[in-house]
């Protein structure tokens, strides 16, 4: 591994198939009636949020907890950033504290990158604006190969806020380098350009990237980026793209139902595909924890060829 | 030792086994833990030895990897982490008598490592140690209870095990 996990862009698919491999075994210490190890003993963890986040930062904070690492949470409401410091000099002042790993969600793009290159602790990426968000794919890309057990082959059907999408951008990286075939789909005013590049295939049509699809995977409208008409109405988009039970029918029969939360009900999925059989919404938030605890594990090594 | 030394030697000990342990028709709180790798294909086959033996119900067996609770883990400056995999105790470990089964003893650290792991899933009523290979050079004051072969060696040589389950044959050799 190297020393920071930036996104999946950095990633080779044999890292991929370890850190998802680490994960299985991560997943079992959470059944245990002690779930803790020792492994992370002595180490500090700092997340700094700049960002609100329930889900990612608790399940961050769980997983360095399970390693016995040392860890603590800061939210940028209650920070000195809101006194008018920049990102490197709260960055430079947690560093001068010696941590040794720092996981960082920042509204910009590249945040992550440019900590990584002033910052001698291990970064790991937590979302960067709407760059990338590694743990969230590799995550899917657990959940997807426990249902599957395989990603090589699958297709796989992205529905939703394509252009405002962090998650897409790692879930396309991650998906096409294990050999996936990638469909994604949105109103056009939410497709980024030149989509096709990153060897997936574009449609406005719903139910055409969903046809015989093995995963459907939905993003959330993201109003709080949104400056500007995207969609006409939250109802119009539900109408057109929102993933219903009839457009479901129109995937494999043992489709699953991927969301990467917060979900937004009856606008891009109704209540009853979120809670229905094949909805494996709350088990992509359990794997998240192995997952995160197999990214820690690996990256407190030694980084390779160093 | 050949395989058939080795089939030996596991038949003994699983006599040992029951000789200690089993009041007459009863083995039902003893369970094998065999540490990865080569440690949990041993325990394998001590358990249906046991089962041949005494005719009764099958022990539990289970697999422990240790390498998260290893005392060298962030201690090494460069280099990759070791490989996790999978922990498997599918019973409760609680007032139960575990065997813990490993293929060598030397420095006992493992050993040191799997008694923290193995306090992590319960409170047994007592753990025995189980090795095939006890080479000696010990680092940490940890004795086995039943020792297939005791091999005097020198550090600087190395005890290899190998077993069907994993290496396609069943032999220890010693080299260097």
């Amino acid at each position: 591994m190297k020393k920071d996990l930036l996104g999946i862009a950095e990633l080779s698919s044999e890292e991929i198939y370890l850190i998802l491999d680490t994960a299985e075994a991560m997943r079992e210490i959470g059944q245990r009636p002690i779930k803790k190890v020792p492994t992370l003993r002595g180490k500090t963890v700092v997340n700094l949020f700049f960002e609100p986040s329930t889900r990612t930062r608790t399940s961050f904070e769980i997983a360095e907890k399970r390693l016995s690492a040392d860890t603590l949470s800061i939210a940028v409401a209650a920070s000195s950033v809101l006194k008018g410091e920049t990102l490197v000099d709260t960055a430079m002042n947690i560093e001068a504290m010696s941590p040794d790993m720092i996981v960082v969600r920042h509204a910009a793009s590249g945040a992550c990158h440019l900590l990584s290159r002033i910052c001698r602790s291990r970064i790991i990426n937590a979302g960067d604006g709407m760059h990338e968000h590694p743990t969230q794919a590799l995550l899917d890309a657990f959940t997807i190969r426990e249902h599957k057990k395989r990603i090589d082959g699958l297709k796989v059907a992205i529905v939703g806020d394509l252009l405002h999408s962090r998650v897409l951008r790692s879930n396309v990286l991650l998906l096409t380098k294990l050999g996936a075939e990638v469909w994604v789909s949105g109103p056009r005013t939410l497709v980024p350009a030149g989509m096709e590049r990153f060897g997936v295939r574009v449609s406005t049509s719903v139910e055409e990237a969903v046809a015989d699809a093995d995963v459907i995977m939905m993003l959330r409208i993201q109003q709080e980026r949104m400056q500007g008409a995207f969609i006409p109405s939250l109802r119009e988009y539900f109408t057109v793209f929102g993933m219903t039970a009839e457009r479901v029918a129109r995937a494999k029969p043992d489709a699953i139902i991927m969301h990467p939360g917060p979900m937004n009900r009856g606008v891009e999925i109704a209540s009853e595909v979120a809670d229905g059989p094949y909805s494996v919404i709350l088990e992509q938030v359990a794997n998240g924890v192995a997952v995160r605890m197999a990214v820690l594990y690996l990256l407190a090594g030694g980084p390779e060829g160093e | 030792m050949d395989a058939d030394r080795i089939a030996r030697t596991l038949t003994r000990i699983a006599h040992e086994i029951l000789e200690r342990n089993a009041a007459p028709g009863d083995v039902h709180d003893l369970a094998l833990v065999g540490i990865r790798t080569r440690g949990v294909p041993i325990a394998k086959r001590l358990a249906q030895l046991l089962r041949d033996i005494h005719g009764g119900d099958e022990v539990p067996t289970g697999a422990l990897d240790i390498t998260l609770y290893r005392d060298d883990l962030m201690r090494h400056a460069v280099g990759p982490q070791p490989v996790v995999r999978k922990t498997e105790i599918p019973f409760s470990i609680d007032d139960k008598r575990i065997l813990l089964v490993d293929d060598v003893l030397y420095t006992g650290r493992t050993i040191r490592a799997a008694l923290d792991a193995l306090i992590d899933f319960g409170r047994p009523k007592a753990i025995q140690l189980v090795v095939l290979v006890d080479r000696g050079h010990r680092e940490l004051p940890i004795k086995a209870d039943y020792v297939g072969k005791n091999l005097p060696t020198s550090p600087s040589q190395s005890v290899q095990v190998h077993l069907v389950e994993v290496d396609g044959r069943d032999e220890v050799e010693i080299a260097g």
